[in-house]
C-alpha cells in the first residue's frame, strides 16, 4: 500500500493546488496557499499567503479500513488552505486506486461545488496517472538540498523510511 | 500489484555532498542491523569524499588550493584518481567536460572536479552494498541513480523528470543495473559552461544519460549540456550510453537505442 500513499501525498497536495488555482483566475485572490511534499504540480505556489505554513503537510494517515489485499478507503490529512480545510478520500481496490472523493471542503460561495465540479474530476485523472507509472525513483537535473522537500523523489522516500 | 510479489523495502535518506542521497533495498534482511550498518559505511564514505573535495570547504584538499591543479606527486590517493579521470573526461567529451578553467565558489576561475566526483564517490561507495545476495538497490544521489538488481527480480522502474514541469515525468525506464543520470538547467538555472565559449549553455534543458556506470553516464550528460546544439549527434556516437534531450523550446528527442518509450530522433549516427 506504500504506493497508494505516495499518491495519496500528491493528490491531496494537487487538490490544494487546483482548488487555488482555480480561485486566483476567479481574481479572488493571489498565491496559492500550499505545497505538500511530492506535490505533483504544474504550478510552484507562491509562500506568500497565510495558511502556507500549516496547508498540505500530508502524511497520509490511512484512517480507512486498508487490507493486506490493497483494498480500503485512506484518508488524507486535512490541508489548511487560506479558504479553509480541504480532505480527500481514496478509495482502493486491488491496490489501485478506483476513485478519489472530497470529504471536506470550505462552504460559502459555492466553493464546496466549485471544487466537485472542476477540480476532482482532474485530480482523478492525474492520480490514475501518476499510479499508472509506478516508479521507483526519479531522474532529473541535480537536486539541491533545499528542493528536496518539494520533489517526487521525497514522496518516493518518504513512502519506504522506517 | 500482486502483494505475495511485495518484497521488503526500505530507504534511506541523508543529506551530503549538498544533496540529497537516497538508498532503497529490496530483500529479506533490509530491516536488520547488518545491512543498515553497510548503509551507514556508504554514507560515511561519501562524507569523507566531501571533506577532501568539496569546494565551498576552505580547509578541504581542493579547496585549500582555491583553484589550484593539485599536485600528483604530493595529493592523496582519492585526488590522485580524481584528476587523472577528469583528464580521461575531458579527452573522451573532446573537450566539453573540463574541469580545469570552472568558477569557483570564491570568485574567479580554476580547477573544480565538482561535476565528476558525484558520479564517482556513487559509484565507488556503492562498493558498500555489492556483496548482498538476494538484495536490489537503487540509489539516488540528487537526481543521478545507480542500479543493481538480482538475477530473476524485478527491474526498477525510473521515471524521467520533465524539466518544465517538476513531478510529471517524460519517460518511464525499466532498468535492472547501470545509471541513470541527468543534467540541466531545471533546477540550479544555466550553471554549465561551453568551455570553449566560457559563457553559459542554454540550448538544452536537460540531458538524460543511460549507461553501464554512473561516472560516466553523469559526465556525458554534463558535458551534452555543454555542447548545446551538437549534442544529439555526439551522444548518438557514444557506445552504450543511449540519451534522451529536452531543448529550450521542450522539444524532446531520444537517441537510437533510447530504452524508454520515446521514438529515436534523425541523427547523422543513425
Amino acid at each position: 500500500m506504500r504506493r497508494i500513499t505516495i499518491w495519496l501525498l500528491s493528490t491531496v497536495a494537487a487538490l490544494v493546488l487546483l482548488f487555488s488555482y482555480k480561485t486566483s483566475t476567479m481574481g479572488v485572490g493571489g498565491g496559492t496557499s500550499a505545497i505538500a511534499a511530492g506535490g505533483d504540480t504544474t504550478s510552484a505556489g507562491s509562500a506568500d499567503d497565510a495558511g502556507s505554513a500549516a496547508g498540505g503537510t500530508t502524511e497520509g494517515s490511512s484512517t480507512g479500513s486498508g487490507t493486506s489485499s490493497g483494498s480500503g478507503r485512506y484518508d488524507g490529512s486535512v490541508a489548511q488552505t487560506r479558504w479553509g480545510p480541504v480532505q480527500v478520500r481514496i478509495t482502493t481496490s486491488g491496490g489501485k486506486i478506483t476513485d478519489v472523493s472530497v470529504l471536506q471542503v470550505p462552504d460559502g460561495n459555492h466553493r464546496d461545488q466549485e471544487i466537485n465540479d472542476y477540480a476532482v474530476p482532474i485530480l482523478r485523472q492525474e492520480a490514475m496517472a501518476a499510479q499508472s507509472a509506478e516508479i521507483d525513483t526519479v531522474s532529473g537535473a541535480t537536486v539541491t538540498s533545499d528542493g528536496y522537500r518539494e520533489s517526487l523523489q521525497a514522496a518516493i522516500d518518504a513512502a519506504h523510511l522506517k | 500489484m500482486n502483494p505475495a510479489l511485495e518484497q521488503d523495502r526500505r530507504a534511506w535518506v541523508v543529506q551530503v555532498m549538498g544533496l540529497p542521497v537516497s538508498v532503497h533495498l529490496r530483500g529479506p534482511d533490509v530491516h536488520t542491523d547488518a545491512v543498515a550498518a553497510r548503509v551507514e559505511g556508504l554514507f560515511a564514505e561519501l562524507r569523507a569524499v566531501d571533506a577532501t573535495f568539496s569546494t565551498y570547504r576552505p580547509e578541504s584538499e581542493i579547496g585549500r588550493l582555491a583553484g589550484r591543479m593539485p599536485d600528483l606527486a604530493t595529493a592523496s590517493d582519492p585526488v590522485r584518481e580524481v584528476v587523472r579521470l577528469c583528464e580521461t573526461a575531458r579527452t573522451r567529451t573532446g573537450g566539453r567536460f573540463d574541469a580545469r578553467r570552472l568558477p569557483l565558489p570564491s570568485g574567479g576561475a580554476g580547477f573544480d572536479p565538482s561535476g565528476l566526483v558525484k558520479g564517482w564517490a556513487v559509484q565507488r561507495a556503492a562498493r558498500w552494498l555489492a556483496d548482498l545476495p538476494e538484495h536490489d538497490l537503487c540509489l539516488n544521489a540528487g537526481g543521478d541513480v545507480l542500479l543493481r538488481t538480482g538475477p530473476g527480480r524485478p527491474a526498477w522502474r525510473v521515471g524521467i523528470e520533465d524539466p518544465d514541469r517538476p513531478g510529471r515525468l517524460l519517460d518511464v525506464l525499466e532498468q535492472r543495473d547501470g545509471a541513470v543520470a541527468t543534467s540541466g538547467t531545471a533546477r540550479r538555472g544555466p550553471h554549465i559552461l561551453d568551455p570553449r565559449t566560457g559563457r553559459p549553455a542554454t540550448t538544452l534543458r536537460s540531458v538524460t544519460v543511460v549507461g553501464p556506470e554512473l561516472l560516466w553516464a553523469d559526465v556525458y550528460a554534463t558535458a551534452a549540456v555543454a555542447a548545446g546544439p551538437w549534442a544529439l549527434d555526439w551522444l548518438a556516437g557514444l557506445d552504450g550510453y543511449p540519451a534522451l534531450l529536452v531543448d529550450a523550446a521542450g522539444r524532446v528527442r531520444a537517441t537510437p537505442n533510447w530504452p524508454g518509450t520515446r521514438p529515436a530522433a534523425q541523427t547523422r549516427a543513425g
